[in-house]
């Protein structure tokens, strides 16, 4: 498209104050470290006792993971919104979220009602990991088989809601057999966190992670050809069913993976994409994708940034900043452009 | 009908179209026959609910006949790939495109979607494509305008645009004309006209505008309740096909001017 060398600027920029934040939000935390020194560190040549254990064993791989969320989230919302051709669909609205909470729930709820050696079996990292990307999965799956009959997009969208309702539902009901540190296991899940994987486990996340991510990206042409509707689509020789499953699969792994590594992120999915087309306006995928990764990227770090409060040593719930920081800026963007590009 | 023109593009052999349900079918028209060549508009007329679009939805393989054959270059519909379908047959359809935020280039460019590489880079031979098509439907000004900008018109326009730049034999329209005021309806068909004689594509178009297809048509497509009828607009006045095209209470059809006057 002719238009893609005059978002050269805003890319190059995007990039920039995406170091920026990286830097930024390594450098701040509990104890403050100076920026010179995080570039020390990455050389290897910082000289103090405990900076190179914070930043290497801590602080690098939050913000990684932070990037790793941020941008994740950011494409599956666009996936989705793109894919149901609604602006208010994301990965919550459609009960991936809520599957994997279910599932989640199920692991460290319902380990106690199974009970013995099953349940010390179960609640590993990865069995939490596992269940929440089965659980998005399987609730992503149903809203598909559901809306393959439904023609009408609000009906999937309200039938989303109601997977949502049934996992919560399900949720409070194992919540009520479940003893009260179980309970505070899986509310401490769902506050979501980004600073408890360790360097083996952001391997892992970023290996399916990038599988979602060149899903996402052969899915580009398809996205650009559903913009004009499905009918259309297919009269331009486009496999519906095919484009469709890849895109569902690479929503599920990336929005699916990141719930399980950092819990329930609220906001990010579905606001990503309207921050990006509000400076970005285009439907072209091929520069919408870059773009969204580049914010979700940026809005994630410094979400966090200010999830920690710098130098105090207390920190904020992760899901609740991102919805607390973000949920203005939609609003205020939109009342401002009085208009919601999609 | 002049020798150049004897490559027939769509055929239609016993033709029956409805839809099949568990229990039984149900058959809206039966023993279609049509033949359309290359070079020629053909307009496809009927009152409401006659099943114009059943038989549109049927001929771009929407939805399959109930018996019959359709062949598209001689070739069985069924045996098409969708690509090469894409290829063979482009659409404009009555539904509203999904995205109002595309550029006037960029849907048109969305047309070359069969002939790109996986990522839908175009090529200085698609962007050829496209300009012409632009040229071709009068729109190189909009060229960059978003599509919300677009009255109906201008978007009819563009969308017409979009078929011709997927650089098919076959371009088929389904009511082109809704919404749009008179002029634009004449200026819509005149187009489609013009296309034809500049690009020698076969356009086959669903339209209520009965008086403006017979001024402009080559052929036409009537459906009446009993029978479906192709044949030059000439030929269906002398045969008084279009006085069984609706309920004789309210309208009658003037042999005279070609159109249809309030009964008195």
């Amino acid at each position: 498209m002719p238009k893609t060398e005059t978002y050269t600027f805003s890319f190059i920029a995007l990039i920039f104050i995406l170091i920026i934040c990286f830097l930024v939000n390594i450098s701040l935390g509990s104890v403050s470290i100076p920026i010179q020194a995080v570039f020390k560190s990455f050389l290897g040549t910082l000289d103090h006792e405990s900076w190179p254990y914070i930043i290497q064993d801590y602080r690098l791989p939050k913000a990684l993971t932070a990037i790793l969320v941020g941008s994740g989230l950011g494409i599956s919302g666009l996936l989705m919104q793109t894919l149901f051709r609604n602006p208010l669909a994301g990965p919550f609205v459609l009960g991936i979220s809520s599957g994997a909470s279910l599932g989640v729930a199920l692991v460290i709820l319902g380990s106690g009602i199974f009970g013995g050696v099953f349940a010390t079996l179960l609640i590993s990292k990865w069995a939490i990991v596992i269940a929440a990307s089965l659980g998005s999965f399987l609730v992503l799956l149903a809203v598909l088989v559901v809306s393959s009959r439904v023609r009408d997009t609000m009906a999937i969208l309200i039938i989303g809601l109601m997977f949502g309702s049934i996992t919560a539902a399900v949720v409070s009901v194992l919540s009520y057999f479940s003893s009260a540190e179980q309970l505070q296991q899986y509310i401490f899940w769902g506050f979501g966190s980004l600073g408890n994987l360790a360097w083996s486990e952001l391997l892992i996340f970023s290996i399916i992670y990038c599988l979602g991510i060149f899903l996402s990206i052969i899915s580009i042409k398809g996205l650009n050809t559903l913009l004009l509707g499905e009918n259309y689509a297919k009269s331009l020789g486009l496999n519906i069913k095919q484009s469709r499953f890849i895109i569902i699969i690479a929503t599920s792994l990336l929005a699916g993976t990141i719930t399980a590594f950092a819990g329930p992120i609220a906001f990010i999915g579905l606001a990503i994409p309207h921050i990006t087309r509000q400076v970005f306006n285009t439907s072209n995928h091929k520069i919408l994708l870059p773009a969204v990764f580049l914010f979700g990227a940026i809005i994630m770090l410094i979400c966090d940034s200010i999830a920690q409060l710098p130098t105090s040593d207390y920190f904020l719930p992760i899901n609740a900043t991102t919805s607390l920081i973000g949920a203005p800026i939609v609003i205020w963007l939109l009342v401002r452009k009085r208009k919601m590009i999609f | 009908m002049e020798e150049k023109n004897q490559h027939i593009i769509l055929k239609t052999k016993n033709l029956s179209i409805g839809y099949k349900s568990k229990k039984a079918g149900t058959v809206i028209a039966s023993n279609i026959n049509i033949e359309l060549k290359k070079g020629e508009l053909i307009g496809l007329v009927g009152a409401n609910g006659i099943g114009k679009s059943t038989l549109l939805r049927t001929l771009t393989n929407v939805q399959n006949g109930l018996s019959g054959e359709i062949l598209i270059n001689n070739q069985l519909l069924s045996d098409y790939t969708s690509e090469e379908l894409a290829k063979t047959m482009s659409l404009v359809l009555t539904e509203p495109i999904a995205s109002k935020n595309l550029s006037v280039f960029e849907l048109v460019a969305l047309g070359r979607h069969p002939y790109t590489n996986w990522v839908g880079n175009l090529s200085s031979k698609d962007i050829e494509k496209v300009n012409q098509a632009l040229n071709l439907t009068n729109i190189d000004l909009l060229k960059n305008k978003k599509c919300f900008e677009l009255s109906d018109g201008q978007l009819q326009k563009v969308l017409i645009a979009r078929a011709l730049a997927q650089d098919t034999d076959l371009i088929i329209l389904d009511e082109p004309t809704t919404h749009l005021d008179m002029y634009h309806k004449a200026y819509i068909l005149k187009l489609l006209q013009k296309l034809v004689k500049e690009t020698n594509k076969t356009i086959l178009f669903s339209s209520h505008e009965i008086d403006l297809a017979i001024q402009l048509c080559d052929k036409m497509i009537v459906m009446n309740e009993n029978e479906v009828v192709t044949d030059s607009p000439c030929n269906l006045i002398s045969n008084g096909t279009f006085e069984k095209l609706f309920p004789k209470d309210l309208i009658v059809f003037d042999n005279k001017s070609g159109s249809f006057r309030v009964k008195k």
